[in-house]
């Protein structure tokens, strides 16, 4: 049936939102209950006067009743029925299955765009999945709850001349594996958000660093005042005192070094003076870099530790790799694996000095704007004959969502190649799971 | 009657689905959803073929293949292990303990039906 032949159900669908039975909207349009039947099951063109009437009892435009939501519901219908191996020319019932069952069209399609979801989320941590058995566990009933639904959607697509007691059978199935499936994701995410927030489960010295930084929200204040040593904050964290996270060696030894930069970022821009300077303003990094004649990279990092401006931080040294990461909500950043090279933390890499501002988005991630400062500067002591080593640091600043979206250009980047839904991109390592299929 | 399939698999919904397919396909079904005894249920019913999950309770699948193929009354029974643990260390685990075909979860509908027909043909 063409799309425009399927107004009747849209019609039904909508009615059914706002509430109304069948007799009391052919009431107030002013024909009978039979002739509305009709129209509702498609077997009766409407346009006209008729149609504006009904569409302005629903409330709603009537183009939405002609032409519907239903472009994108169809579209996913189709991909849902190839992914599930269907022929083309099957799959081209979509159209009519969305207008023959649009509450389980809808149904499916939600599952379908669920199933996504989650097989992102597994391919994400399937590096994981060997060290961590808690996580095994947890995707391993993500996909058999996953694969239930499938084989029951697949079923409910293909057969069509399937008995009610089955139909309603697996209908009850599908609502029990959705809620299921709602369930499992919910206690997926709380875990993974605990992880983030430090737990036992940091698997490498840097998480334990990490850990160790997000239980001291990132700020050491007694430190920054010589109210206490480097020695007692590692010693207080390490050594699994009262289960401290700092347990190796090396994730003492990568403390102690981000902690010595603490003490002397703090030496040289105290945060008491930086936050006169700011005085509630947004920042300037490069005026705050003349004013307290600090190098830029200081400056972000001192900036990231300002209470009120939820700022996230990460630093890379000159082969890319991350050293240092302070993750905020909105802006993903990679746990494991590589970062999207259109960062502007990897722009300015190869350019100490250069200072760059630029409004930044992360594709697929909500499309949250944020105000982005990166610097690079050198490290070590300069050795004749050689590059020098360089570190890049960008400071990630939330725009407030009353600004609105920016004027400007924005620079749209993704989090990491796997997972960025971004078509034909020149950086773009390896293919992302979200065009090549799971 | 059809070949008899047997399902070792404690997702309900799952066995429910395979259940109307294979019937469709002209199957006899049977499902058996604990993996301690599912080696004595094997024995006992002496299926055609077996549909076979890897994470059970009471034992896990690969053991029961291992089991089977140590016995000469069921070493070439054809069995299909539907697994959600799709690591290439899994398959090779399965491929070891010698199953006769390995797929993962989700799994496509019409992909199973003709591996269990693909299995039957031998």
């Amino acid at each position: 049936m063409p799309r425009e032949g399927l107004t009747g159900s849209r019609i039904r669908e909508r009615r059914g939102v706002v509430g109304f039975k069948q007799a009391e909207l052919a009431r107030k349009i002013g024909i009978s209950a039979s002739y509305l039947n009709l129209i509702e099951h498609n077997r009766r063109r409407i346009g006209g006067k008729l149609l504006l009437n009904i569409a302005r009892v629903l409330g709603v435009e009537p183009s939405m009743l002609t032409e519907g939501a239903e472009v994108a519901l169809i579209a996913t219908l189709r991909e849902a029925a190839l992914d599930a191996g269907l022929p083309p020319s099957d799959a081209e019932y979509a159209e009519d299955f969305a207008g023959r069952f649009p509450g389980w069209a809808e149904a499916m399609a939600r599952t379908h765009r669920r199933i996504a979801a989650l097989e992102r989320t597994i391919e994400t941590l399937t590096d994981r999945l060997a060290h961590d058995p808690q996580l095994a566990a947890s995707v391993h009933e993500l996909l058999t709850t996953a694969a239930a639904i499938r084989a029951t959607a697949a079923i409910l697509a293909e057969e069509p001349d399937i008995s009610d007691e089955w139909r309603n059978r697996f209908h009850a199935n599908i609502n029990d594996d959705s809620r299921r499936l709602a369930d499992s994701s919910k206690a997926l995410v709380a875990y993974l958000d605990d992880d983030q927030g430090g737990s036992d489960a940091a698997s490498s010295p840097q998480e334990e660093v990490e850990a160790f930084l997000s239980a001291n929200d990132y700020s050491f204040p007694e430190l920054e005042a010589g109210e206490a040593s480097i020695d007692d904050m590692i010693d207080a964290a390490g050594d699994g005192k009262d289960g401290g996270p700092l347990r190796s060696v090396a994730a003492r030894h990568i403390a102690r070094g981000v902690l010595d930069r603490v003490v002397r970022d703090a030496a040289q821009v105290p945060m008491s003076r930086l936050c006169d300077a700011l005085g509630g303003a947004p920042p300037d990094p490069a005026a705050l870099s003349r004013s307290f004649d600090a190098p830029v990279p200081m400056i972000l990092r001192r900036l990231a530790s300002v209470p009120g401006l939820a700022a996230g931080l990460v630093v890379c040294d000159r082969s890319g790799s991350l050293i240092f990461r302070r993750p905020l909500p909105g802006f993903d950043i990679p746990r494991f694996g590589a970062c999207c090279p259109l960062w502007p933390l990897f722009a300015v890499l190869g350019h100490p000095g250069q200072v760059m501002h630029d409004r930044v988005a992360q594709l697929g991630r909500g499309q949250a704007e944020f105000d982005t400062y990166a610097a690079s500067g050198t490290v070590g002591n300069p050795v004749y004959n050689a590059a020098p080593l360089v570190q890049a640091t960008m400071l990630i600043l939330p725009r407030p969502a009353s600004e609105g979206a920016a004027a400007g250009d924005v620079l749209r980047v993704g989090s990491t190649c796997r997972v960025c839904p971004r078509d034909g991109c020149p950086g773009r390592r390896e293919p992302s799971i979200l065009s090549e299929g799971f | 009657m059809g070949k008899h399939v047997l399902l070792v698999e404690d997702e309900l919904n799952i066995v429910e689905a395979m259940r109307f397919l294979l019937s469709r396909d002209g199957w006899r079904v049977e499902a058996h959803s604990d993996g301690a005894s599912a080696v004595e249920v094997i024995r006992g019913t002496r299926p055609d073929l077996v549909v076979l999950d890897v994470m059970l309770p009471g034992k896990s699948g690969f053991d029961i293949l291992g089991e089977l193929r140590e016995d000469a009354t069921t070493a070439d029974l054809p069995v299909l292990m539907l697994t959600a643990r799709g690591q290439a260390r899994d398959r090779d685990m399965a491929e070891k303990a010698g199953v006769s075909r390995f797929m993962t979860k989700p799994f496509s509908n019409t992909e199973v039906l003709n591996a269990v027909r693909d299995l039957m043909r031998g």
